[in-house]
């Protein structure tokens, strides 16, 4: 079948989709496998069959798989392949980006208090399925103990936005002095739809550590995850489904930011991008683009998320714009009145 | 013995009554205003500028000057140095040099006191500074001198205060300024916006090198002079004069820390492509196409005041001002026939007399571009309303014109026309409006009049702008944030938040 490829022209898929395919560390480590050519499994022992888990993206509130049908398979240190993971398209983006568009007037408009609410219950069920992701960062090169404090400061950090949610308003709002007889008050609101190339490393905290603080402030977003550790983005998106956050406020994709990044920048109903590796030329290419229609641009390459560092109400303020409002105050101590 | 008289009738019923559209107040009676001019001999006017780099007038290494003209009445005032990239090098490096070796290094109160001696200069020569500004830009007296130079002091006070204390500014962070900042300022408010850009960076510790637009720079060469009097140390602050070239030069200088721009959103979009790349931190302050919205349980009157200063004063030169007028369909036969009224009253001519309300059109090029719009509005449908006000013989005038009938998707509904042009639609409901407003790819300012306090909330929290005037319009203090959403551009000025784009927070 003849499958439209990133460059526009025609290709024949010739790879099908099936994570069954991949031999997986986890799968034969007991060797009571085998998997014959045709890829389908034969049980040789009493032993039960693992079920291995497909990796989806996650795109307003559903997991479908990339519409462009292209896969990609992120391998680790041992060379080990973590799974057939989706290579996620232009349109990919683009429907993600409808959707975190549809979001964005529910989301923004919640009580910050609901949105406090939500982050708390992400952090509720991440805490919920540790054991899985500890096992995802393992199988992506962490030690046991390195896996194990990424997950609780992930977790912690869930915590620390939830706390934010109702709070870092009135920290940076301010009611301003003017001369005249109004009444003037600056607040700051989100700017819309962001998107997000999360970082490489600290595949979990990094991720988390980035949309924490967009949708705290009442953004959604579109976020592509690690390349090469993939795995704890997906399982994520399953933690964000079962969290109360509506569809779309975070839709998460998976594949190559060589792909991906001038699109996440190029798109016109997209309001800021937040990128978060050092690569220079990448980071070039995101400010130019970004001129098409003037969105926001951060850059978090020099944040170490494993320290206090790596959280503050400041990364909240990143993706809010100040409104400033005027009402006219009825002067009457001036023509005498007053006590 | 009781009289018996008339029930009165309330003056807003009797209107509002009235089915014809046709009822107009007469303006074409003995009812003259003598003049009124504004004295000339108040200010020194030099007959040739030259570039104020490390504290002293220094003769442009491009051997180039270019005038600069009177738009009311095409005469020389005189001529300014056009700076080339090795003069912009030249200020960049006074700069460079002032930051690190002095104005980084001083006490902040220090600084402050620098800042505070300018305001209080400025203050002593603000006829003088009004009048130029009057001179060289077009816009009427009554303007500069109430508006654009009281606030250009107010903004060097409002942010003198701030250098000693940054420290309560940003909860559990320290500052630390940027370094140089290249600032290009626009034609429109050419003193205001001098002060806009040069008071909160040298406030927060960076030094500048400052570029005024072609067509008026004499109130910012004037603020060289009041920064040479207040002895500001050399190369804190550099002024200089130039187009575009010049302003390319600055934006380009590699030893640049931060570009502050105020000017169209075609401009802004280039400087943004040419600074990726590099570590500049920018503050884009661009173009608007504000929507102002009259509910019809607004106060009338003052919503038709409110729009007519929205969209006339400065001629219109302004990139807040309430260019897109909605009213609720119930009002909006009222609204335009006081409008016209209000309209007819308008005083335009000499910039320089204190009873003008409309002065002239800042270039030659920017009336073209307003023709230009006139023409489109026509063109497209819209139905075309002028007042019958004579116009000057000689120099850039506008008669201030309205459109109605204007539709979403039209030109003049649009884009930017940076003119005294007014597109008047219509709408039923609050959620026609808001999508209706929202639906630019501006954000800069929105006006709204109603009565209804819960109604302002809603309108002003669902209005994509960076700033929200409800029952008042283009209002500014130096307390005030100013800047857009989308693609007005990016950061504020004024009040606390304008502090940070020219500060880094460490932890």
């Amino acid at each position: 079948m003849p499958v439209r490829r990133e460059d526009g022209n025609f290709s024949y898929r010739l790879i099908s989709f099936s994570a069954k395919k991949i031999e997986m560390e986890k799968t034969i480590k007991k060797s009571s496998l085998k998997v014959s050519e045709n890829g389908l499994e034969k049980k040789t022992s009493s032993k039960r069959l693992e079920v291995l888990k497909t990796y989806k993206i996650y795109i307003g509130g559903q997991f479908p798989r990339t519409e462009s049908g292209r896969y990609y398979q992120p391998e680790n240190a041992a060379g080990k392949k973590l799974a057939n993971v989706c290579l996620s398209s232009r349109k990919d983006f683009r429907d993600a980006v409808l959707k975190a568009r549809a979001a964005v007037g529910d989301w923004s408009s919640r009580a910050a208090f609901n949105r406090s609410q939500i982050l708390y219950r992400m952090a509720e069920m991440l805490e919920g399925r540790k054991a899985q992701f500890i096992e995802e960062l393992i199988l992506q090169d962490g030690t046991k103990a390195k896996a194990e404090k990424e997950v609780n400061l992930a977790i912690d950090r869930l915590i620390y936005y939830a706390g934010w949610c109702d709070k870092f308003q009135q920290l940076f709002s301010a009611v301003n002095p003017v001369a005249t007889s109004h009444f003037n008050f600056s607040v700051p609101e989100p700017t819309g739809v962001v998107s997000i190339i999360a970082p490489q490393v600290d595949s979990l905290l990094g991720l988390v550590s980035v949309i924490a603080p967009v949708i705290a402030g009442g953004n959604t977003c579109i976020v592509l995850a690690s390349e090469t550790k993939p795995l704890c983005g997906v399982t994520f998106a399953e933690v964000l489904n079962s969290s109360d956050l509506p569809g779309g406020v975070v839709n998460i994709l998976t594949g190559k930011p060589a792909e991906l990044t001038s699109w996440f920048v190029d798109h016109m109903d997209v309001n800021a991008t937040i990128y978060c590796e050092k690569d220079s030329e990448t980071k070039k290419i995101i400010r130019e683009k970004s001129a098409t229609n003037l969105k926001r641009i951060t850059f978090y390459d020099k944040i170490n998320w494993t320290t206090e560092e790596g959280q503050s109400p400041y990364f909240i303020m990143d993706t809010q714009e100040i409104k400033t409002t005027w009402h006219p105050v009825e002067n009457i101590a001036s023509a005498g009145g007053g006590y | 013995m009781a009289v018996k008289t008339k029930k009165a009738v309330p003056i807003g019923r009797q209107a509002a009554t009235k089915k014809s559209n046709t009822i107009k107040l007469k303006f074409d009676t003995s009812w003259t205003y003598a003049p009124a001019p504004e004295s000339k001999s108040a200010a020194t006017i030099n007959k040739q500028y030259d570039l104020f780099i490390n504290g002293e007038w220094q003769k442009p290494l491009s051997k180039k000057y270019f005038d600069t003209i009177n738009p009311a009445n095409e005469e020389k005032l005189s001529e300014v140095a056009d700076a080339n990239a090795a003069d912009v090098d030249k200020a960049v490096k006074a700069a460079r040099n002032a930051y690190e070796k002095t104005w980084k290094k001083m006490p902040a109160k220090e600084r402050a006191k620098y800042i505070f001696r300018i305001a209080r200069i400025m203050q002593e020569k603000a006829r003088e500074l009004a009048i130029i500004e009057s001179l060289d830009g077009g816009k009427p007296i009554k303007e500069s001198r109430d508006f654009d130079v009281p606030t250009a002091a107010n903004h060097f006070f409002y942010y003198a205060g701030w250098a000693d204390k940054l420290e309560y500014a940003f909860p559990n962070r320290t500052t630390e300024p940027l370094g140089v900042a290249a600032q290009i300022i626009p034609w429109n408010f050419p003193l205001l916006m001098a002060a806009w850009k040069i008071a909160p960076a040298i406030a927060t510790g960076n030094t500048v090198v400052l570029k005024s637009a072609e067509t008026t720079p004499l109130t910012a060469l004037k603020l060289a002079e009041i920064i040479q009097e207040a002895d500001l140390p050399p190369g804190v602050v550099n002024i200089i004069t130039g187009a575009g070239a010049t302003g390319a030069a600055m934006v380009n200088h590699p030893d640049v820390n931060k570009i502050a721009f105020t000017g169209s959103t075609d401009v802004g979009k280039i400087i943004q492509r040419s600074i990726a790349g590099t570590d500049k931190k920018a503050t884009l302050e661009l173009g608007g196409k504000a929507a102002n919205i009259i509910f019809e349980d607004a106060a009338i009157d003052q919503a038709v005041e409110g729009v007519i200063n929205g969209i006339f004063f400065n001629q219109g030169h302004v990139c807040c001002a309430g260019s897109r007028l909605y009213v609720q369909e119930s009002v909006a036969k009222e609204v335009i026939r006081k409008l016209k009224d209000r309209l007819e009253s308008l005083i335009v001519g000499d910039p320089m007399d204190k009873n003008t309300d409309i002065g002239a059109i800042n270039s030659k090029s920017q009336l073209d571009i307003i023709n230009k719009y006139i023409g489109i509005g026509k063109k497209e449908g819209a139905e075309m309303y002028q007042s019958s006000c004579r116009l000057p013989g000689k120099g850039f005038f506008c008669r201030p014109t309205l459109f109605t009938n204007v539709a979403q998707s039209n030109r003049i509904a649009q884009e930017e026309i940076f003119g005294p042009v007014l597109a008047i639609l219509t709408f039923r409901t609050e959620d026609e409006v808001i999508e209706k407003a929202n639906n630019s790819p501006y954000g800069l300012s929105a006006g709204v009049w109603t009565d209804k306090g819960s109604k302002i909330f809603n309108m002003t929290k669902r209005m994509k702008a960076g700033v929200v005037w409800a029952n008042t319009f283009n209002k500014f203090d130096p307390t005030s944030p100013f800047g857009g959403y989308k693609e007005s551009g990016f950061g504020r000025e004024g009040g606390l938040h304008g502090l940070l784009p020219y500060l880094n927070l460490k932890s």
